[in-house]
């Protein structure tokens, strides 16, 4: 695993400006795209560590049903817009 | 009197099967009577409202639903698929209307107590509307509200010890036939090879790591009949490697037309099929005409039996699947998304099946596939257009597997052997002077 992937902090921070310097045009993102964030890395360690963003409420998933995609926590539509809570 | 008019759909009720539509009003019905007295979590009129949007999508010829959203249980990454009506102010039932997935049990196995738990916690907590089950094995339940999902994800995992199913980019919930607890066919223990690896998978079954979604299905023996060869990313086929088991005597029982040993065990006896013929339904039958029967004696040439189960099936009582079992690995079957409907094409042959070391061969193979597909797949790229992409003879690469016989489907199809220098005796290189000795400019 590279420097960068295992200090957490940094990962999360490489993280978040990736996604924050795309918001204006995007806000969902498939896993592959986290790839070119940590180049050195296995495609199995960086989802173990996208993965474990969304569970400290980093990161959140959305899914179609059939695929599976990330974004920040709170960005784009969210349940509110559908009328939830 | 329902809450909306529905004539489209009731048109749907006069054919002569069961009908989905029938299925919904009686379960409104069952809603608004409520005589069970169940204090309903979601709104009471929902399974109304859902005609109610059918009917108008039929009405336009366009979906009223929106596809997909942020809904989840905590730490997982699929199970949930987020539903939501673009019409709510119509249809405030079903404004907000999740799937969630549900692990079938191995072999689909229940015990009624289980199910009668499930469907109370359905009728509670959601719309009480099942697909039992849905085309990916899972137990769909169909219809429910975000504030819901963790009320029925910890009743599910905390009182029934029951864990939701796969979504999205995730391995789905592997899905197998009932193997060795009810068939005589068996070659290896279907229903312990999926418990297996749904433990061994967790991770990739609830935690999105994939490109796409990616699909295992068990067939215990070449009949597959959970059809994995046509349905799964990754189809596990049992299969022998002996000979096939042939006893003569019962051969011959057949062969005289002995009521004891009714053709397909009886399956077709309906039919009128005439006397038993051996020539006509089974050697002429076989794909390979590997099989001969002369002098009251069935020969099998077993080196080309291709394992299509036919003179099997049809004589169960005389011929019986050989003794050194295991099973053989297919990969890249896929309904038509992108080139059309795939078939599984064969990868391992022959591999073992060892629950004492963990299924090591079978893993090995999983992840070696794996390592390849989450490297170089595409996003919402299947397994099998990956292979079509970069080749068969690269899969075989990632997975060490080497080239055999068995891998060609049609020989002298394709002209291109594409050899790598470090498989060509002395590489590219050569001695021109040396050539040039021989042969002039």
């Amino acid at each position: 695993m590279s420097d960068l992937l295992s200090n957490k902090e940094e990962s999360t921070k490489a993280v978040v400006d990736f996604l924050t310097k795309k918001a204006k045009n995007k806000t969902k993102f498939y896993i592959k795209d986290f790839y070119a964030i940590f180049p050195d890395d296995k495609p199995r360690a960086i989802k173990n560590v996208i993965n474990a963003m969304v569970t400290d409420g980093i990161l959140e998933f959305w899914s179609s049903g059939s695929t599976t995609m990330y974004g920040l926590k709170g960005a784009g539509k969210q349940h509110s817009s559908e009328g939830e809570e | 009197m329902a809450k909306h008019e529905t004539p489209l759909l009731d048109q749907l009720e006069s054919g002569p099967w069961p009908s989905f539509v029938s299925d919904l009003k009686h379960q409104a019905e069952i809603r608004a009577k409520n005589e069970e007295g169940v204090e309903f979590q979601i709104p009471q009129d929902s399974v109304e409202d859902l005609l109610g949007v059918l009917e108008l999508s039929y009405k336009h010829g366009r979906t009223h639903w929106k596809h997909g959203g942020i809904v989840g249980v905590f730490g997982y990454g699929g199970g949930v698929i987020g539903r939501y009506c673009d019409q709510p102010k119509l249809f405030p039932g079903v404004e907000h209307f999740h799937t969630m997935r549900v692990a079938q049990p191995c072999g689909k196995y229940y015990k009624t107590d289980f199910l009668r738990q499930l469907t109370k916690l359905w009728d509670l907590r959601g719309s009480g509307v099942t697909n039992m089950h849905g085309s990916t094995g899972d137990i769909i339940l169909l219809g429910t509200t975000t504030p819901q999902l963790e009320e029925i994800f910890y009743t599910l995992t905390h009182e029934m010890n029951q864990d939701l199913g796969g979504s999205g980019s995730n391995l789905r919930t592997p899905a197998d036939c009932l193997g060795e607890s009810r068939c005589e066919y068996a070659c290896y223990d279907s229903n312990a090879l999926c418990h297996f690896l749904t433990n061994e998978f967790q991770d990739e079954l609830h935690r999105p790591a994939f490109p796409y979604k990616f699909k295992f299905k068990l067939d215990a023996c070449p009949n597959g009949c959970v059809a994995s060869i046509a349905r799964a990313d990754m189809s596990f086929i049992g299969t022998w490697r002996d000979g096939i088991k042939v006893d003569q005597d019962a051969v011959n029982k057949y062969v005289e037309n002995d009521p004891a040993y009714p053709p397909n065990a009886g399956a077709h006896k309906d039919g009128n099929w005439g006397p038993f013929d051996i020539e006509k339904e089974v050697l002429s039958l076989c794909p390979t005409k590997c099989m001969k029967f002369e002098n009251k004696t069935l020969k099998i040439d077993n080196a080309n039996c291709t394992r299509c189960m036919h003179c099997i099936n049809t004589m169960p009582r005389a011929l019986k699947i050989g003794d050194d079992r295991g099973l053989s690995i297919l990969v890249g079957a896929k309904a038509p998304i992108l080139d059309g409907a795939q078939m599984g094409s064969l990868l391992a042959p022959f591999v073992e099946v060892n629950p004492e070391n963990d299924y090591e061969a079978i893993t090995e193979v999983i992840e070696n596939v794996w390592d390849w597909w989450m490297e170089e797949g595409k996003n919402r790229e299947r397994l099998g257009e990956l292979i079509m992409r970069q080749g068969f003879q690269k899969l075989l690469e990632v997975t060490g597997i080497d080239p055999m016989p068995q891998h060609v489907a049609y020989p002298r199809t394709n002209p291109y052997i594409f050899w790598k220098e470090d498989e060509v005796e002395g590489g590219w290189e050569r001695d021109v002077a040396e050539y040039r000795k021989h042969h002039l400019r």
